[in-house]
This record gives structure tokens, C-alpha cells and sequence, in this order.
């Protein structure tokens, strides 16, 4: 049973990560790429992680996996957050079809 | 089924090479390098579950460090500024 439900969360996880890097390939600039990728792969890597954890059950394997995806939710949006600030630093330009810069008002 | 998951992993993995490849500026090439080295997580989460040994998750842990500390390195590059401001 848990073998089951870990394989469909794994499962769940690959598409997610597929369609974050559809994202990556079809969104129009820098920033709406970082947006739509990392969410969408922090979330599929992290749920092949809990697949991994529940599959396995209690045991080092499991509680590794669980270190691992403590670590990514806290490092993934931490470098997603240090790079779009970087970009918007040094001068990249946002989509002719945004509407608002919040930061470029404020700084 | 495990195929299948790294099969569409592996699709993943040659889109972000291509955005990698064909980025218009350099933030488009350092945000596909930041992602491919979450997606290698995620295989590393998989040879452990079909070879069934635990050491495979150690090596996750480590890429997903280097890869942070990679990424953060990249953005303070793009920053402008030096390592030690």
C-alpha cells in the first residue's frame, strides 16, 4: 500500500517538474521564467523526495530524503530570490507586456 | 512506471539544456543552470529507489548544497559586485 501511494506522489512530482520547464521554454522573459520554474520544480522535486520517504518508510534512506527536502524548500526560493534581484540589478529588461516594477519605484 | 518518471525527468533536463543553450541574456543561462541542479535532486531521489542502496541520497544532499551555493555566487556576479561586499 505505502509502495503505491509513494509511486503515484513520485509520479505527481515528474510531471510537475516537466511542466516547470515548459515554463522555463514558453514564458516571454527572465522573470516570469524564474516564477513559473522554481515553484513548479521545488515542488515536483520535493514531492519525489516525499515519495522516496514514504516508500521507504522510517528507516536512514527515508530520513536522508527528508534532510534533503527541508533543504530545498528552504535554498530554492533563497536563490531564486538572490538571481531576479541580480537581474534586475544589472539592467535586464522586463517584458514589453508588464504592467507594473514595484522595485524600480521603490529603490 | 519508474521509467516513465525518468523519462519525463529526462525531458526536463533537455528543456532546461535548451533554454541553457539559447537564453537571450546571461540570466536566462544562470536561471536553467539553478534549475537543472534541482532537477539532479530529483534523480539522485530516483536511482535510489530503483537500485534500492541509500547512498545515492547523500550524493543529493551534496548537489543540492553545491548547487545553492553556485547559484548564489552567479546572482552576486550579475549583482555587479565582488564576493567580500
Amino acid at each position: 500500500m505505502s509502495e503505491l501511494a509513494g509511486k503515484a506522489i513520485i509520479l505527481i512530482g515528474a510531471l510537475f517538474n516537466l511542466f516547470g520547464c515548459i515554463g522555463l521554454i514558453r514564458l516571454p522573459d527572465v522573470y516570469n521564467r524564474l516564477q513559473g520554474a522554481t515553484k513548479c520544480v521545488t515542488l515536483g522535486t520535493c514531492s519525489i523526495l516525499l515519495g522516496v520517504l514514504i516508500s521507504s518508510g522510517i528507516n536512514p534512506m527515508g530520513l536522508k530524503s527528508l534532510a534533503a527536502m527541508l533543504f530545498i524548500v528552504i535554498t530554492a526560493p533563497t536563490a531564486a530570490h538572490a538571481l531576479s534581484r541580480g537581474a534586475h540589478k544589472s539592467g535586464i529588461p522586463l517584458w514589453e507586456g508588464s504592467v507594473v516594477d514595484k522595485y524600480e519605484e521603490e529603490s | 512506471m519508474i521509467g516513465f518518471v525518468l523519462s519525463l525527468l529526462t525531458l526536463s533536463a533537455f528543456l532546461c539544456l535548451f533554454r541553457i543553450g539559447s537564453g537571450p541574456t546571461p540570466a536566462d543561462r544562470m536561471v536553467g543552470i539553478d534549475i537543472l541542479g534541482i532537477l539532479v535532486v530529483g534523480f539522485c531521489a530516483l536511482f535510489a529507489i530503483i537500485t534500492g542502496r541509500a547512498f545515492y541520497l547523500n550524493i543529493a544532499l551534496a548537489w543540492g548544497l553545491l548547487s545553492f551555493i553556485g547559484t548564489t555566487a552567479l546572482a552576486k556576479h550579475l549583482e555587479g559586485k565582488k564576493f567580500d561586499e
